[in-house]
């Protein structure tokens, strides 16, 4: 966990009196929607189909038990009872009423928890590895970057007006769980032959109207170097961006349009000019972030303790266990996914009686901390193992232990039309009914590792173009069609994927979906290839072929 | 996607002028009397291009009760009464098509 300091909790009590004062002036007519409009976005205030949306930024997807307590607080006083979790690690509240959107602030601002940098075209959010600080795969806690990021980037007066929005994700693990490579910029701390911390830099990926996987600009940038580094580029866009044109101000379009090199030696020169100055880290402000990150007093175990071995002999224990437990730096402690997908529910949606209990649960057996994935799942990253059936049964009573982490009916959906005034289609009852298609957790199971993402529209908020299996809702003469992709990744080797073929109706998806999928068990090379292996082996034709035969 | 604010008007058919509750954000309709409701019913509907853009005209002069006006198709049955024109439409007045989590 970090620790905020006075400063943080003094500035967000300001922010709150300054809304509260803003929706009072709204109301009373002083100020305009076009004058308010952008006042509210500031603090993560849309308004969507049917209500206002509150949208609340989980800083590297870390909460200790208490805020995820507010946050349920809020959805049962203020909201309908419960919140949905998002893909960039943020929590959004669907039906909030603008003349309570204060005090709702104001509850989360006592926990330190706001809706600043949600929105805008500054830098947003950044966000990071679920599994930080607990994975073994790790060479640092890629937090303690994403937090100087934060405080560099929060309210920095130059980048309050970019061209765009602006995201950076940060991972220190070789296996990539933040997409760092669909960001804006994207962040992979590794060490050198000399031992040395430093990041890979990549820019430009984006999802969107126009995909691009971002492109490498430096091989090693010693940490320590970090914002001047990022200053740099920001320097770049900020001069050179198209600010004339909405859809090509993002980054992504300037590196495509000049190219990753031109981009890269123009960032090189910038950054030759500033880097030894006010930016540069040194050791004592690396070290002071450094020591606000509480850690657990991890007691000296072993792995597979009598607890566990004992609880495995139970067929259902164990298969959670399987899917949702993962290997933790620490010996004989776990690190837990929460599936957020029961089959047939909303992804990402937590009732607040289940934020309560995951709190509660967090206290008891994973040092207070919570942590929230771009999958839209929850996850509890230090619980000791001889905790693990107790935890599991505590879930289990709750609704949520569905034993799908990873698998075909873990999808990743955006709001879509059931919320989203930017909306083409529908997104989440897609979701729901290709969820049930593979209802049985079995059949699942045998089909292994599969991400299906699915969007409403063009803007891919539920990055639907890196999925195994993407959908993007199309509107054609006022009906609901869908595109499908195949091939598409998030991770460390990230792609965009490959049309499959033309839009079917929002009817044929499902068994679509189901058809794709029976192919590929016919298909595959044997039980290990998994889908995306598969569909990169043998191209989209196959898929092609069969699926629209039968439609 | 553009939010229906940002389209060009086309109207070929019913239509009346809808928007969200300031205070809320509730979706209401426009009223004949000049107010808004959050009954449809209530709606004032209208047919041509010209008499909508009146209507929306007429219901932007003023935006402390209602915000993010536009034009909306409804379908008027034998009897006279209204039901949204789309699933967009539909959506805003029913809710979302599957169950909240509750
Ligand atoms: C009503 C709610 C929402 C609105 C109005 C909205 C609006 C947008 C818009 C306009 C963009 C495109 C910006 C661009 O390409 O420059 C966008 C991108 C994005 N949104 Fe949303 N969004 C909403 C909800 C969500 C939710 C619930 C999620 C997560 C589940 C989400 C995740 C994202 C992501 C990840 C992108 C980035 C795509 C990229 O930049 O590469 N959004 N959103
Ligand atoms: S992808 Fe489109 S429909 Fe889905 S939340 Fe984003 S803007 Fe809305």
């Amino acid at each position: 966990m970090y620790a905020y300091d006075e400063f943080d909790r003094a500035f967000l009590a300001e922010r709150v009196a300054e809304f509260r004062d803003q929706v009072g002036r709204r109301l009373s007519g002083a100020l305009s929607e076009d004058e308010f409009k952008p006042l509210r976005l500031m603090n993560g205030v849309y308004l969507q189909l049917h209500a206002y949306m509150l949208r609340i930024a989980i800083p590297y997807g870390t909460l200790n038990a208490a805020q995820l307590r507010r946050m349920a607080h809020v959805a049962r006083v203020y909201d309908r009872g419960y919140g949905h979790f998002t893909t960039r690690q943020n929590i959004q509240f669907n039906w909030i009423k603008l003349e309570e959107l204060p005090e709702a602030m104001a509850a989360l601002a006592e926990v330190g928890v706001h809706g600043i940098q949600t929105s805008g075209n500054c830098i947003r959010n950044v966000t990071t590895d679920q599994w930080a600080a607990a994975t073994p795969e790790e060479c640092d806690d890629p937090r303690i970057w994403a937090e100087i990021l934060r405080q560099y980037s929060t309210l920095h007066p130059e980048f309050t007006y970019l061209p765009r929005k602006f995201k950076i994700a940060v991972t220190a693990a070789g296996h990539d769980r933040a997409a760092i490579k669909v960001h804006d910029v994207g962040l992979r701390l590794h060490r050198n032959a000399a031992g040395e911390l430093g990041f890979e830099v990549l820019v430009g990926g984006g999802l969107g109207r126009t995909p691009f996987v971002g492109k490498s600009i430096r091989d090693f940038l010693p940490a320590r170097e970090l914002l001047s580094y990022i200053e740099a580029i920001m320097r770049v866009y900020n001069q050179y961006g198209r600010r004339d044109n909405i859809y090509k101000a993002r980054i992504k379009i300037l590196v495509h349009e000049i190219g990753a090199e031109e981009f890269s030696k123009a960032v090189e020169a910038e950054w030759a000019a500033i880097r030894d100055g006010a930016l540069h880290l040194t050791d004592e402000a690396i070290a002071e972030i450094r020591d606000r990150f509480i850690y657990p007093a991890f007691e000296t175990r072993t792995d597979q303790p009598a607890e566990l071995v004992d609880a495995l002999a139970d067929p259902r224990f164990a298969t959670w266990h399987r899917n949702s437990v993962h290997t933790h730096k620490v010996p004989g402690y776990s690190i837990v996914t929460i599936s957020l997908k029961p089959v047939g529910a909303p992804p990402g949606d937590a009732t607040a009686d289940q934020m309560d209990i995951i709190a509660d649960l967090a206290e008891r057996y994973g040092s207070s901390e919570i942590r929230v994935g771009h999958e839209q799942n929850l996850c509890l990253p230090h619980v000791a193992q001889k905790d693990l059936p107790a935890l599991w049964a505590a879930l289990d009573a709750a609704g949520l232990a569905t034993p799908n982490v990873n698998l075909v009916n873990d999808i990743i959906a955006c709001p879509g039309l059931d919320y989203c005034a930017l909306a083409n289609a529908r997104a989440i009852p897609v979701a729901q009914e290709i969820a049930k298609r593979f209802a049985d957790l079995d059949r699942a199971r045998g089909v292994g590792r599969l991400h299906i993402n699915i969007s409403g529209c063009i803007n891919a908020c539920g990055h639907h173009h890196v999925g195994h299996i993407g959908i993007l809702g199309v509107e054609k003469n006022g009906q609901e069609f869908y595109q499908i992709t195949l091939g598409g990744r998030a991770d460390e080797h990230a792609q965009l994927g490959t049309l499959l073929g033309p839009a079917v109706s929002y009817e044929q998806v499902p068994g679509l979906v189901e058809d794709v999928v029976d192919t590929y068990m016919e298909l595959r090379a044997g039980p290990h290839e998994l889908f995306i292996d598969t569909v990169a082996r043998l191209g989209v034709e196959p898929f092609k072929e069969r699926v629209y035969a039968a439609h | 996607m553009a939010a229906p604010q940002q389209q060009k008007l086309k109207v070929n058919g019913p239509v009346a002028v809808t928007a969200n509750r300031l205070t809320d954000g509730a979706v209401v309709w426009r009223t004949k009397a000049g107010g808004w409701s959050v009954e449809l019913a209530d709606a004032a509907v209208v047919t041509t291009a010209d008499d909508a853009l009146a209507l929306l005209a007429e219901a932007g002069q003023r935006d402390l009760d209602a915000v993010g006006p536009y034009v909306a198709p409804v379908i008027v049955d034998a009897d006279g009464a209204l039901a949204p024109g789309n699933l967009r439409e539909r959506i805003r007045v029913a809710g979302p098509t599957f169950e909240l989590p509750h």
